[in-house]
């Protein structure tokens, strides 16, 4: 079943086109990344599937519900951490989830949210004395409350050390076991690799592809390297002949075998076909990176510089 | 509709929680008035008075303090923090619109301005024996009305700035010129005439509000060519439906 489908998407602000052909669809229970470079139309596109932005051309279709036109029941059912938004200094964590609970018709049960984003114990602190961490938990927990069937999370990891960022990793895969469907815009690979199921790369606001994790990995134009040390005499035809392989070098007695695809099982069978034993075997591994640079021509954003947890 | 009682709810304890808001806003004009009460000269009767003393001419201008602190000063800081802090783009991604926070915080505004109201009153009347207005409705009335005019002033302020911190100077401003034109700085029987005369038209209606609370001393400060008591009235609603037409206009969510 369809959660969330966009259709070529449109958004301009004045001359300046933010969005200029975006599509994707979103099936219910997925974990559904974007990432793209700064300026792709990831945010412009967020904010036009919760409705805050109207857009110039193109549908969207949250649960079957137009966010512009049934915004009252969109938001009824689309939960929504934003990145640059934030709450009164002097709101505790408690009074802020009964609050917002109380702007739904049929909302979670605050106090299980609370301990389920382990802020129990910070019930009485105020947002201002918050950790980092806290407050993302709390964003977190607010776009819950309302018992949303979809949540968009967007950038949630940025600002956090690296154990807040694993712990809110492992919090979101709970969070959609409870059957919510997620859409995450992150720039950081390692987040969008690990998380998403499915992943759609945006660049010059455009969708350049979609794919899940692995599958986008496998398209990268990258090239695989395989490494290992052989004990027996190996003729090099016996690799160069295989279709993946692009090149064999042998350095200090150390093969390199550099190629695409599924280079490491045509490798090895090779090697076993010629009854070769490998030993020392090493692959470096494509991921995610790769991916970001074959489908929009530049390296991925440097993570924001971490912040450290107090507290 | 369940969420407005608990954005007000809200809405105080965050007020009660700004304690130089509570201070200024709700307490300062009590005892301001206290203060200058324990000063003898000022609680003698004199003849050029009309028999009153000092402090019961003065008494009215302890309350606009507080109005205006609240509705230039703490209206103004809260609105652009919200908007500035993506608090009311928040609220916007659920069910509730974030108008409903700005109510919210106009409630608790009006309410902390009644009870600083209640207790300059309350205190005047039991500790320095100033008897409280001697026509409370018309007292209600420009009392509510002053207030709604500045609030318009406030609103305005709070629509066109773009930063919490541009908000407070401006409120400071705002609130530096409404006390010296309104006549609350100085007492207004030693003011010249032009300033008394045009502090008749600045919210919240000094003038107004001394003649509700007492007709002699109404009296006393109102000048010779000065607008009668509705007039004044009419002007401050006049004033309070244009400020705030104007803030609706130009406002700004983000």
């Amino acid at each position: 079943m369809t959660a969330l489908e966009v259709r070529n998407l449109h958004k301009r602000y004045g001359q300046h086109v933010a969005v200029d052909d975006v599509s994707f669809t979103v099936d219910e229970g997925e974990i559904f990344g974007i990432i793209g470079p700064n300026g792709a139309g990831k945010t412009t596109t967020v904010e036009s599937i919760a409705g805050l932005r109207r857009p110039d051309s193109g549908s969207i279709s949250v649960l079957g519900l137009d966010p512009v036109k049934d915004r009252a029941e969109v938001r009824e059912r689309l939960g929504v951490q934003l990145q640059e938004s934030s709450f009164p200094d002097a709101i505790k964590v408690a009074e802020a989830l009964e609050l917002y609970s109380s702007f739904y018709r049929d909302p979670a049960d605050w106090r299980e949210l609370m301990e389920l984003l382990d802020l129990t114990q910070k019930r009485s602190t105020q947002y201002k004395a918050l950790s980092g961490g806290q407050k993302q938990r709390l964003s977190i927990a607010l776009a819950l409350v309302g018992n949303p069937r979809i949540a968009i999370l967007d950038e949630l990891t940025t600002g956090l050390d690296p154990q807040a960022r694993r712990d809110t990793w492992s919090l979101i895969e709970r969070i959609r076991d409870r059957g919510v469907t997620i859409l995450l815009v992150t720039h950081f690979m390692d987040e969008a690799e690990r998380l998403s199921d499915r992943i759609a790369v945006i660049d010059g606001g455009r969708v350049a592809a979609v794919d899940t994790p692995a599958g986008l990995i496998a398209r990268s134009s990258a090239l695989q390297q395989v490494r290992f040390r052989v004990r027996q005499p190996l003729d090099e035809s016996v690799l160069t002949d295989l279709p993946d392989v692009t090149g064999v070098e042998i350095r200090d007695g150390r093969w390199l075998v550099t190629g695409t695809g599924e280079l490491l099982s045509s490798v090895a069978g090779a090697l076993a076909r010629a009854e070769v034993v490998a030993e020392d075997l090493r692959v470096d591994q494509r991921n995610l990176d790769d991916a970001f640079m074959t489908f929009t021509g530049r390296a991925p954003q440097a993570p924001a510089s971490f912040q450290r947890e107090v507290g | 509709m369940r969420a407005l009682p608990k954005l007000v709810a809200v809405e105080t304890k965050l007020f009660l929680r700004d304690s130089a808001t509570v201070a200024f806003g709700v307490l300062f004009p009590s005892g301001l008035l206290l203060g200058l009460g324990a000063i003898p000269t000022l609680r003698e009767a004199s003849p050029e008075n009309g028999g009153l003393r000092s402090i019961d001419i003065w008494a009215p201008t302890a309350l606009v303090f507080g109005m205006v602190m609240i509705a230039v000063q703490h209206v103004p800081s809260v609105i652009a923090t919200y908007r500035e802090r993506g608090i009311l783009r928040r609220l916007s991604t659920t069910p509730v619109p974030p108008r409903s926070v700005l109510l919210a915080q106009m409630i608790v505004a009006f309410a902390s301005v009644v009870v600083s109201a209640a207790l300059t009153i309350v205190i005047a009347w039991a500790v320095l024996d100033i008897a409280p207005p001697e026509r409370p409705l018309e007292f209600l009335v420009a009392f509510v009305v002053g207030y709604a005019a500045l609030l318009g002033i406030g609103l305005v302020a709070a629509a066109v700035v773009r930063t919490s911190s541009a908000a407070n100077q401006t409120g400071t401003l705002l609130f530096v010129a409404l006390m010296f034109l309104g006549g609350a700085f100085l007492p207004r029987v030693v003011m010249p005439d032009v300033l008394r005369e045009v502090g008749e038209f600045v919210p919240p209606g000094l003038q107004a509000l001394t003649a509700a609370w007492s007709v002699e001393a109404g009296e006393i400060t109102a000048t010779a060519g000065g607008q009668p008591f509705w007039l004044q009235i009419a002007i401050m609603a006049a004033l309070a439906v244009i400020t705030s037409a104007v803030a609706a206009k130009v406002y700004r969510w983000e």
